[in-house]
């Protein structure tokens, strides 16, 4: 038996009064070595920056991160985490990756993607990746920007729009 | 590690809405429109977040006694236990809250509903479960308030809610409504959820043994996050 679940509702547009936590965006404190930024911008289907976005990011393992941070007026976030490490997949590892949860006004359920970085590529033979046709793969993928920073625009719809996951 | 493999079902596809939403015309530009694409289970999808006692403030359960006075409006208990989808209790997990005052206004910038803003109310609270799953929060009775989506709409009277539970699969962001509330049939983000006993399950139940005489009335709200077995569900045996 099992019992039947609470439904998901939109995160709407007033979350920041609870859920902007102070050390919101640092999964790590600033300083810590080897530490990288994973930083974008989150746009909706007219291809307009979203200022009312929460993300949140989530790398399990041995030491686990977790962060949160909501989109700044132009749409833009930034979370200061350590490099994800490979995980236990259905064929051997699978490639490092950041988990991102994306809440917002107009989203009625939280929507999943993951955040590869670029230099840990090529990706061909991952057992996630490769179900991800190829033509759209490359939004999965964020690249170098700078000293130990990695751009990792988000598009919820549109010519350009992300690939989300159901989990 | 390989043994957390797929421990948990398919989502309840019946009690979750579509993103895709139109009489919700926020989600015009911002629901994904492509198919999802599935996403095996394991360590980083059945794990998740720990967090714990270090984020709570001592009064974050009383959202009544965050100020120099008592907010305006009713005094109300709300209260419930999390359970995941084979009913079992999850303790220790974080259950955070956020609502509008008791004239429906929350205390953000981006609210513009010219109703006032009170003083003695910021609006958001945190807790964790206890060992059995329950929780517990005192506040005052949210009002309706209106907002833009269509001619003359009014949300229902709700209480945020945001958890965790264990695993990043059971992450879980809702809305508690009241019983009996005259705009739930107008509501698309209530009816969004197109099932009506899982819409029932958004309604918080009053609770007459746990208000508390000559002080606040009580509401029950049990929560029931995505259990880690793929046995049918109750009501399609």
């Amino acid at each position: 038996m099992r019992l039947r679940e609470t439904p998901t509702q939109t995160i709407g547009p007033f979350f920041a009064i609870m859920l902007d936590w102070p050390d919101g965006c640092y999964a790590v404190p600033e300083g810590t070595e080897g530490a990288i930024w994973l930083r974008g911008t989150l746009y909706d289907g007219a291809g307009a920056p979203i200022p009312d976005g929460l993300l949140e990011i989530w790398q399990a393992g041995a030491d686990p991160r977790f962060a949160r941070c909501r989109t700044d007026p132009d749409g833009g976030y930034r979370f200061l985490t350590t490099r994800p490490v490979a995980l236990p997949g259905p064929t051997g590892d699978q490639a490092p990756h950041i988990q991102l949860s994306v809440f917002a006004r107009g989203l009625i359920d939280r929507v999943v993607t993951r955040a590869y970085l670029a230099d840990d590529g090529p990706f061909d033979d991952d057992a996630i990746l490769s179900t991800v046709d190829p033509r759209v793969r490359g939004t999965l993928v964020a690249q170098p920007d700078g000293p130990d920073a990695y751009k990792f625009d988000i598009h919820l719809q549109g010519a350009d729009e992300t690939v989300f996951f159901d989990v | 590690m390989t043994k957390l493999r797929i421990p948990y079902g398919p989502p309840d596809r019946l009690a979750h809405p579509p993103l895709d939403w139109p009489a919700y015309k926020s989600t015009a530009l911002r629901a994904p429109k492509r198919p999802l694409v599935a996403l095996p289970h394991f360590l980083g999808e059945v794990t998740g977040p720990v967090l714990g006692e270090d984020r709570l403030g001592p009064l974050d359960h009383d959202l009544t006694r965050q100020h120099a006075d008592e907010p305006q409006g009713q005094r109300i208990i709300v209260h419930g236990r999390v359970l995941d989808g084979t009913g079992r209790p999850l303790p220790n997990t974080l259950v955070e809250v956020w609502q509008a005052n008791a004239a429906g206004r929350y205390r953000h910038q981006g609210d513009q509903h010219p109703a006032p803003l009170d003083p003695n109310f910021s609006g958001a609270g945190r807790v964790l479960t206890g060992a059995d799953g329950s929780y517990r929060f005192i506040t005052i009775r949210p009002g309706a308030y209106p907002w833009g989506n269509h001619d003359n709409a009014w949300r229902p009277a709700h209480i945020h809610f945001s958890l965790f539970g264990t695993a990043f699969v059971q992450r879980l962001v809702t809305q508690m409504y009241f019983p009996g509330d005259p705009l739930f049939a107008h509501d698309p983000i209530f009816n969004s959820v197109r099932d009506e006993k899982a819409r029932n399950r958004m309604i918080s139940s009053f609770d007459l043994d746990e208000t508390v005489p000559e002080w606040a009335l009580a509401y029950q709200f049990d929560i029931i996050l995505r259990g880690p077995e793929s046995t049918p569900f109750e009501d399609e045996q």
